[in-house]
């Protein structure tokens, strides 16, 4: 990295991009604030925990806070909602802005009271100096926020917080329990039409024939879109839409795909284009040492998102402008690429933010929305919702890229790691829109001039993407860790919640497992005594108190593990210890699990997404993967994919290691590579064996018994 | 298309003009605008589509117009006196027992059920009675602790 990159990387969070502090928030007469951000409620709660951050700073009550969803046309950029960052991007940035803010009201209240700043009583808003009152919402107006942000002005000191810190409940839920409409899926715009797209069974094939015939006559059916393999229905009712989507499926015809790889692993292996030594120190004196070499292979599945609600969009032409509803994670890059495949100048299309069902990683978000514009262009200037069906996400929406690891240790007389060596092969975790000269949009490569299907790549190191956590934390002297890149795309990837980091963890933290087993050593002890990180080992001795690791008694078919990272080697500390029970399948009964996230925003809405990540990964690791046969993906739907049921769910602890004076960092993928190898390693104390693939179902274990 | 369909949705009889085998959710979603119905899968294995039709939790994405004329209907919207909460939904918000929340419309209405039928729940009873509905963030453990506290098991 360049000197005027980190130079750059000196401003806090967001306000590199967006500097105008009118550009964040804007105070108004009634009373309230509303606050601007680039990044959006995808399920986790941010809204509410940048609420708390705005409301702090400005020393206001919480209530007058109205967060804005995202807009193209009123937002800061912030580029992607992803990679538990939007409380380091956004939160910094409002931290600044409002602090700022804060600053200039009171500076134009001291004015018209006639009072020095320090001889004003500020209380929610109101200020008082000598018997005269004004008001922030009296003071705000005239441009005051009209320049740049001032991130000297002084933030509120965390020992002064009143708000961030404390569990605040989170503001979209009164909507969502109480049924209110609030999802993008609710909206209903006056005249309304309801779309739906025929895509190809299998792969990217183009489409050979359409005998429409019958579905024309359809009563209620609007149009049948047809642009080059891009087939889409319009109706006036959504049933129409349905069935006549159904009845297309059936009368298309499309061009065979070339043949899937059956073994992907064997595959992504003969497969890398690139070939990335990412870390390498060398210690021969410590190599010397070595006693003992161990080797091991991991293996995980292609993983599916799989969120409830399939991805929804609503579009509508305004004479030559472009309206898009969408609950995309990155509005402005999906404006970029709907321009792009639409042909259209990008001022002329606007994206606005709105919620949609949970939202894990890149899924068909992104993709329904130019399903959407191309219908709604065809639409006569009525609005068009297009909803996908389950098999239209199961199908189209990129999955987590299978990967394969291989590692291998040596261990000195002592039980010492004096040589680390890590080998990842792995498709690219990110194709999202925006970062590509052809859009990263399904219906773009099937249009009559088809756009080029841009290959997913990797963003850099520190937080990597195959290769994120992929160098060991541990203190090894001797390691080499290599990121073997496989460009060709078999199935189309995209990032998944923590990308590379789960199986990464997964295949580490197993790894360590085995080793500590070789030197006879317990596996927690092993791992402090490679571990100098202070806050490393203060989630790990934490996590072993909280399960009691110490008084484990063993028993049969039960078996307990500790799983760890710090994620990204950047951001959250934690470690997860899990306790199970496997007779013929895997049951994961309880989790344990210590956090580190710095300062604390919003505690229970921390918790909320460490306890719904653990318990999204104890899925993943004991069920999912995407199934396959030779024509594509055949995992359709819930009975091919089943995720973890409510009978099935681990009792789930968390504590918080509060660090108020340490930056906050996000909480929403932390949990997901500790939590697989916890289990992985929990189900090896249980059977005295291990299952290095993923997902542990019964048939590996009972294969793995029977390897014996 | 243009059969008229007589339903009584959360108590108030009305009436709906569509295909006879128009899913349900569609007719409660589009033509009544009760939103809180969610569309997940359109076979009836996500649960997110619930509703109480008799008193039983039953999918409506995958149950036709013509079977439910003339039965009791009750959506989300209508699982507490009318203009409130239900004390399921009370302890939902009381627990924060969601992240999307796209599936807790239906959990709602299978819990509902439940203590219809067992004011007083184990643990295990709320488990099962919960399996046909999928939550896919993880707040299934929240959820559980709402539908105690709503029996009056706070924990």
């Amino acid at each position: 990295m360049n000197t005027v990159t980190e130079s750059k990387l000196k401003r806090p969070g967001s306000l590199e991009k967006n500097p105008r502090l009118s550009q964040w928030l804007s105070v108004h007469r009634d009373g309230t604030v509303s606050i601007f951000t680039g990044k959006v409620e995808i399920g986790q709660g941010i809204l509410t925990a940048l609420a708390q951050i705005a409301a702090e700073e400005l020393g206001l009550a919480p209530e007058r806070i109205r967060m804005v969803a995202a807009d193209t046309a009123l937002s800061p950029d912030e580029g992607v909602t992803s990679g538990s960052l939007s409380i380091q991007d956004s939160g910094a940035a409002l931290r600044r802005a409002c602090a700022h803010a804060r600053a200039l009201l009171l500076e134009r209240a001291a004015a018209r009271l006639n009072a020095s700043i320090r001889d004003l009583r500020v209380e929610d808003g109101a200020v008082q100096a000598a018997g005269h009152s004004t008001s922030f919402w009296e003071c705000a107006g005239d441009a005051l926020f009209d320049r740049e942000i001032d991130e000297t002005a002084a933030a509120r000191p965390p020992h002064d917080y009143r708000v961030v810190g404390k569990a605040a409940p989170r503001l979209d839920l009164p909507d969502k329990i109480a049924g209110r409409p609030r999802y993008l899926q609710d909206m209903a715009l006056p005249g309304m039409l309801f779309g739906r797209v025929i895509r190809p069974r299998y792969g990217f094939s183009k489409l050979v024939s359409l005998d429409d015939g019958k579905v024309k006559s359809m009563p209620g059916l609007v149009a049948i879109v047809r642009e080059g393999s891009f087939v889409g229905v319009l109706a006036e009712r959504e049933e129409t839409a349905i069935a006549a989507q159904n009845a297309l499926r059936k009368a298309s015809d499309w061009d065979a795909v070339p043949p899937l790889p059956q073994d992907i692993h064997a595959w992504l292996k003969s497969h890398a284009s690139d070939h990335r030594v990412i870390s390498e120190k060398t210690n021969l004196e410590a190599k010397s040492r070595a006693a003992s070499t161990l080797e091991a292979s991991y293996t995980k599945p292609y993983v599916s998102h799989a969120s409830i609600g399939p991805s929804c969009a609503i579009a509508h032409f305004q004479g030559e402008k472009l309206i898009v509803w969408s609950q995309s994670q990155g509005i402005f890059n999906l404006r970029r690429d709907l321009a792009l495949a639409l042909g259209m100048r990008e001022d002329k299309v606007a994206v606005r933010h709105a919620e949609g069902a949970g939202c894990y990683g890149h899924n068909g978000a992104d993709d329904v929305a130019l399903d959407a514009a191309l219908l709604a262009r065809r639409a006569g200037g009525r609005p068009v919702q297009v909803q996908w069906m389950r098999d239209d996400e199961f199908a189209w929406a990129p999955c987590g890229p299978a990967m394969a690891l291989t590692l291998r240790a040596a261990l000195d007389p002592q039980g010492n790691v004096v040589d680390w060596q890590h080998e990842l092969w792995s498709n690219g975790h990110s194709g999202r829109p925006g970062r590509s000269d052809s859009p990263a949009l399904v219906a773009a490569w099937h249009l009559a001039r088809p756009f080029e299907r841009p290959a997913s790549i990797n963003m850099p190191l520190p937080a990597g993407a195959a290769d994120r956590n992929a160098i060991p934390l541990y203190d090894f002297p001797s390691q080499r860790i290599t990121n073997h890149y496989v460009r060709e795309m078999p199935v189309r990837t995209s990032a998944l919640r923590s990308l590379g980091a789960y199986a990464n963890v997964f295949a580490i933290e197993s790894f360590m497992d085995e080793l500590a087993a070789a030197a006879h050593v317990d596996p927690i002890a092993f791992r402090l005594r490679h571990l100098e990180d202070p806050r490393a080992r203060a989630v790990i001795e934490a996590v072993a108190r909280l399960a009691k690791w110490e008084e484990w008694t063993l028993a049969e078919g039960r078996g307990h593990g500790i799983g760890f990272a710090k994620y990204k080697n950047l951001g959250a500390y934690c470690a997860v210890v899990a306790e199970v029970e496997v007779e013929h399948e895997v049951r994961v009964k309880r989790l344990v699990v210590a956090v580190d996230v710095g300062l604390v925003v919003n505690p229970n809405g921390v918790v909320n997404q460490i306890e719904g990540g653990a318990i999204q990964s104890t899925s993943w690791t004991l069920k999912e993967q995407v199934k396959l046969d030779e024509r594509g993906i055949t995992s359709l739907g819930w009975e091919d994919y089943p995720i973890l049921k409510f009978s099935e769910v681990p009792a789930v602890e968390v504590e918080l290691i509060d660090r108020p004076e340490l930056p906050a960092v996000g909480a929403g993928e932390a949990a997901q590579g500790p939590t697989a190898a916890a289990i992985a390693n929990a189900v090896a104390h249980a059977l005295g064996l291990r299952v290095r693939e993923l997902p542990l179902t019964s048939e590996r274990v009972i294969a793995a018994i029977e390897r014996q | 298309m243009g059969e008229r369909f007589r339903l009584t949705v959360n108590g108030t009889a009305t009436e709906v003009e569509a295909s006879g085998d128009t899913p349900l959710l569609y007719a409660l979603r589009n033509d009544l605008a009760l939103k809180g119905t969610r569309f997940g899968c359109g076979s009836g294995q996500c649960g997110a589509c619930f509703v109480l039709i008799d008193g039983h939790p039953t999918p409506a994405c995958d149950t036709p117009l013509w079977s439910v004329a003339g039965k009791k209907i009750v959506t989300v919207e209508g699982l507490g006196p009318k203009g409130e909460l239900h004390p399921l939904q009370r302890a939902f918000l009381d627990e924060q027992a969601a992240q999307c929340a796209f599936c807790t419309s239906g959990i709602l209405v299978s819990a509902a059920a439940l203590l219809e039928r067992n004011h007083k729940p184990t643990e295990s009873e709320i488990r099962a009675a919960l399996d046909r509905n999928l939550c896919r963030c993880g707040s299934h453990n929240r959820m559980v602790r709402a539908v105690l506290r709503a029996s009056g098991q706070a924990s």
